[in-house]
């Protein structure tokens, strides 16, 4: 192995590729290559180091020094300058470096320092190479499964570590395990609901993007855990780039021997299939999605049963997110109770957030439960921006709670924002300023559920579509007395009477915009008579 | 067993049982709309929901089983206004142009916008779109205005008919059901059964109407109009006058057509005795053949689109009798007219058919062996409810009358045709008769009744096994041939020798035809009734029909004759499973 004097880490995903990565890439390339650096410097394909929306990124190293919205044409002076003659291109890095980056816990001792167990790798690795996955201790915690805990030791450490799913309706991961090693009836699926489509929420495809191996051995973690066979990702079709690095991930860990028959001597046999969805906001509920997978129209179906008893084709199967999944490899290698020195007590470990809207540094972070709006947003995000006043945010995605000031300091996990009648779902935190209208906004939630609702059940099918008409009407400043009290009414039949999480979701933009901002929206209809 | 209390009553009720039935028990009818009871539960409506003691939320009394201890209150303050709303906000999305519906008086969301008393709709849905009525098949008209996507259509379409003609199209509130490429049902797989129009709780599907037709052939002096009624109308009609289910009303139904001016009031029944002459004598020959074994049975038109669209390997396997409806129609303008002296070119062919799939099968080019339409109108059980009602015809004071001679007379084994298994039974009956020469002794063959799916039986005619079976709904039919398929494909032949299959749960008394709000409950009765009188009447048996008999010696000479096969069988065609359309070649 040739030893290098720098590294430079490109992040390749959906967003910095748009930017125009690749071209900045083969720049780099090139003209290390005609400034004869070709065997000092060596350029190296990640995932998203957590940044978005600043273009390319590209993070030198041993100095770990960031450069941001890089052209191909900044390749010239960044190799010359900086990885010549070791002068950093200062009109290129980025200026107020963002917490969420780079500082992972105990390296650095900040306050505000990220635990980074999800993205470990992501950003730091390269995601198409096994190797480095291999060599970032990968692929251990199935050799310790194996050989240690067997089946049941695997879902005792999952159930003792506390780990919910992330996808929203935070069930208890080990319980879910539990009763599909209970089920009757072979083969048994664990399919990874990657078809991520809460609006706002794109913490999935960067780890999908960053660290696609991670997935895999979560999966098949889960799989020995309960007795599958067989797993399924079902991935959000626009997600080009995660289907190529997942496809590419599950062809190299085939061709170790790590998926297939007889893994490593085990005994276990587990294969995996990547399918893609085609679009739909309700196939991210987990029967709907079954039905998806099934090659049918995407409906929910009734529970129960449940899809532990009856799932895919009628067999037992467990239905996962992708970063409950990317949790489990840390939690059989390190232990149940190294992971419950994360988060709190009752919710242990981290969360993925999605911080997008009116914040200085939009982006991915991963945090411990249990941390603080307030921490979310100004320390991690660099604050609301250009100086504004923070009004509220969107919390969990559309299916979400608007959350007021007084809500700042509350603590962000699925227990404690249960009792604020709010939810954590998805984990996008979508921040508004003093200038956003909420009116707005929930117009804009109610129109989404609209297109998405799928068509099945009466109350979301018709409510959403009643709900959409007087918002309209409102936003128009054609609203009448009594507008909103019928919206109310609306949304608790949808509460109680819709068929699925979809319909029955839509109460809780609507209850929560009513009680943090609720002059503002009265503001706009004319006083009861 | 579960104990539980709804509205404080206590009940105990078997483990699974739903809440809605529980409450049945109980003595609470729980509204439903969406809801069938021979169909599962789809949870589109949510007008079933209850409160259970402790639980967050309403549950769907359909779909939730009733647990160990549960207190489950029906209607609360909250159930009633949550009601309320949903109705409100279906009927915001509804053609509510209720006088000129023909589900008038007898739709299921009329009668559940009273139940929980709707006296205002809030919603404005001022969005809702014109969407065209589907006129493109011969038989169902769809009206998606009507729609109120309850699902039942869907259901039986594709899990009680597998035929999947119906689809949903689009989503939310955009959400149609369809056909494939909404190309409409006429050019679709359809097949015509109608479990979709009797299965429809609104005004949405209905039988593409022949009524006004009719009554111009019966208005004009010129025409000389015939009229024939289907074995399992007679258990019918007597419910479009407020009569039990399946009482029995052939003598009225005569009655009844001669009052509203048929100038010849004849009977299907008659055409069905023949029917077996025909088809009893095929099958004797492919049993001593042993060729095309197992032979099935044809009566059914919507199962032949079904076998002509999904199985066409076992367009051999048919036998090539017409439909006792086409061998009526063919005769009645040939024979018929021969004997009585009358132009078969001023005869109006009518036949009232408990069926959908009859007014496809009548415009099927071949269908004129007469030289004319065979069968000219094809009313349905409901429309000739309508008509009588119109004409001032109470079925309830109607006298006991006959059919006209000489395609009136029948015997029992020509009545049970219109139940499940009936055309078998009537079948081994003469064909006993003609192998052995001797008659059956005891004619019930009781293995072939009832309404399992699929239903077999060993016949021994005088040491020769035949190997039977009977299945109706295309579901169970698709199952059995499915075996049959299996066992050529790995014997080279089939268990079986003959095979009955009708298109309608429960045969002809459960057609698409049948009066609204239909149920198996319903046909099971009308079916009963219909072998009440098989042992009311005097001959039991096909052969023995001196009409029919009367019928070879004049005109037919004998079963499968020359004659016989031109007038009275024909030919199949192998189907598009895409738009049901014929395939060249």
């Amino acid at each position: 192995m040739n030893l290098v004097r720098n590294h430079v880490l490109i992040s390749i995903d959906a967003g910095t590729i748009m930017a125009g990565a690749r071209a900045v890439e083969k720049a780099l390339v090139d003209e290390i290559g005609k400034q004869g650096l070709a065997g000092e410097i060596a350029v190296l394909e990640t995932g998203s180091i957590g940044a978005t929306g600043q273009g390319v990124v590209i993070v030198v190293y041993p100095e770990g020094l960031y450069y941001a919205n890089v052209a191909p044409e900044d390749a010239h002076e960044i190799v010359e300058e900086h990885l010549l003659k070791g002068r950093p291109v200062k009109r290129l890095m980025m200026t107020e470096m963002p917490k969420q980056q780079v500082i992972r816990k105990g390296k650095t001792g900040l306050l505000k320092e990220q635990p980074r167990i999800v993205l470990k790798n992501s950003g730091v690795i390269n995601p198409e190479n096994i190797d480095e996955y291999i060599a970032a201790g990968g692929y251990e915690a199935i050799e310790r499964a194996f050989t240690e805990l067997k089946p049941a030791g695997v879902i005792k450490e999952v159930k003792d570590s506390g780990l919910v799913g992330r996808g929203g309706a935070a069930f208890t991961t080990g319980m879910k395990w539990d009763f599909a090693s209970r089920a009757p009836g072979q083969p048994k699926y664990i399919i990874c609901n990657a078809d991520e489509g809460e609006p706002g929420t794109f913490k999935d495809r960067l780890i999908l993007e960053g660290d696609p191996h991670k997935l895999i051995e979560g999966m098949m973690l889960a799989a020995y855990a309960f007795g599958g066979s067989k797993g399924f990702i079902y991935i959000r079709g626009e997600y080009a780039l995660s289907i190529e690095r997942l496809e590419k991930a599950i062809q190299q860990a085939r061709d170790y021997g790590i998926l297939g028959d007889n893994i490593l001597e085990s005994g276990f046999s587990f294969d995996l299939a990547v399918m893609k969805g085609a679009g739909a906001y309700v196939c991210g509920e987990e029967t709907a999605l079954i039905e998806s997978l099934e090659g049918k129209r995407g409906h929910p179906r009734n529970k129960p049963p449940y899809p532990v008893t009856e799932g895919l084709w009628g067999k037992p199967t467990v239905v996962n997110n992708v970063e409950t999944l990317a949790n489990v490899p840390e939690i059989i290698r390190h232990g149940a109770a190294w992971y419950r020195g994360y988060g709190t007590e009752k919710c242990p470990g981290t969360k993925v957030y999605t911080i997008i809207g009116n914040v200085a540094t939009p982006g991915l972070i991963e945090a411990e439960m249990g941390t603080t709006l307030r921490d979310i947003i100004y320390e991690y995000a660099g604050g609301i921006k250009a100086g504004k006043q923070f009004k509220g945010a969107l919390v969990g995605g559309a299916a979400g709670a608007f959350l007021g000031p007084e809500m700042l300091d509350a603590q962000m996990d699925f227990v404690n924002l249960r009792e604020y009648a709010a939810v954590l779902g998805s984990g996008a935190i979508l921040v508004m300023d003093e200038h956003t209208d909420i009116v707005d906004m929930l117009q804009s939630v109610l129109h989404f559920f609209k297109h998405e609702s799928c068509g099945h059940c009466v109350p979301c099918r018709l409510g959403t579509k009643e709900l959409v008409e007087i918002i309209d009407q409102i936003a128009d400043g054609k609203g009448k007395a009594g507008d909103i009290e019928k919206m109310v009414k609306i949304s608790e039949v949808m509460r109680d009477t819709s068929f699925c999480p979809l319909g029955q979701s839509l109460n809780l933009p609507i209850s929560s915009a009513l009680k943090y901002f609720k002059d503002e929206v009265y503001g706009r209809v004319p006083a009861a008579v | 067993m579960i104990r539980a209390t709804i509205n404080n009553v206590e009940i105990e009720v078997p483990e699974g049982t739903t809440i809605l039935w529980a409450a049945k028990k109980a003595g609470f009818t729980i509204p439903t709309l969406c809801n069938h009871p021979d169909l599962p539960p789809g949870g589109q409506c949510g007008i079933c929901v209850v409160e259970i003691e402790g639980l967050p939320g309403l549950k769907r009394a359909c779909m939730t089983p009733i647990g160990e201890g549960f207190k489950i209150k029906t209607h609360t303050p909250r159930i009633q206004a949550t009601r309320r709303q949903l109705v409100e906000l279906i009927l915001s999305d509804h053609d509510t142009s209720c006088l000129t519906c023909v589900k008038n008086n007898n739709c299921e969301l009329q009668q559940l916008a009273a139940t929980v008393g709707i006296n205002t709709v809030d919603y404005k849905n001022e969005s809702r779109k014109k969407h065209p009525i589907d006129h493109s098949s011969v038989a169902i008209v769809r009206d998606p205005n009507k729609c109120i996507l309850c699902g039942r259509c869907l259901t039986v379409c594709s899990q009680v008919q597998t035929v999947n003609a119906l689809a949903v199209n689009h989503r939310g509130s955009e959400t149609l059901i369809s056909t494939a490429f909404d190309a409409g049902l006429g050019n679709s797989v359809c097949i015509n059964c109608g479990q979709c129009v009797v299965h429809c709780p609104v005004g949405a599907l209905y039988e593409r109407s022949a009524t006004e037709e009719v009554w111009e052939a019966l208005h004009d002096p010129d025409k000389f109009v015939v009229v024939q009624e289907a074995p399992a109308v007679r258990v019918m009609l007597g419910e479009e006058f407020g009569m039990p289910v399946g009482t029995l009303v052939s003598g009225k139904m005569h009655a009844a057509l001669r009052r509203m001016g048929f100038d010849a009031v004849l009977d299907t029944n008659f055409a069905a005795d023949l029917t077996i002459m025909e088809e009893g004598t095929e099958l004797i020959s492919r049993l001593t053949s042993g060729k095309n074994l197992p032979l099935i049975t044809s009566c059914s038109p919507g199962w032949i689109k079904f076998m002509e669209t999904f199985f066409h390997d076992m367009i051999p396997h048919m036998s090539t009798a017409k439909s006792p409806q086409q061998m009526f129609g063919a005769l009645a303008k040939t024979y018929y007219a021969k004997e009585k002296g009358i132009d078969p070119a001023k005869i109006v062919s009518v036949s009232i058919m408990p069926c959908t799939a009859k007014k496809f099968e009548c415009l099927r080019p071949e269908m004129n062996a007469s030289g004319y339409r065979d069968v000219d109108y094809v009313l349905t059980s409901r429309e000739i409810g309508r008509m009588m009602r119109e004409a001032g015809i109470d079925m309830n004071e109607m006298p006991d009358e006959h059919a006209d001679p000489i395609l009136g007379e029948y015997t029992g084994a020509a009545t049970i045709f219109g139940a499940t298994g009936g055309v078998m039974e009537a079948a081994v009956r003469s064909a006993y008769a003609l192998v052995t020469g001797k008659e059956l002794e005891d004619v019930e063959i009781t293995p072939v009744r009832g309404l399992k799916g699929i239903k077999e039986a060993e016949i021994d005619i005088e040491g020769t096994k035949v190997k039977v079976a009977v299945a109706h709904s295309c579901g169970h039919a698709r199952a059995l041939l499915e075996k049959v398929q299996d066992q050529m494909r790995k014997d080279g032949k089939s268990e079986y020798q003959f095979i009955e299959v009708m298109a309608c749960p429960g045969g002809c008394v459960g057609g698409g035809g049948q009066s609204w709000g239909s149920n198996m409950a319903k046909r099971a009765r009308r079916g009963e009734s219909l072998y009440a009188e098989d042992r009311s009447l005097p001959m039991r048996r096909s052969h023995e029909n001196p009409e029919v008999q009367a019928a070879y010696e004049k005109f037919l000479e004998k079963p499968n004759s020359e004659k016989a096969h031109k007038l009275l069988h024909t030919h199949y065609f192998k189907r598009s499973a895409v738009d049901g359309k014929i395939l060249p070649g």
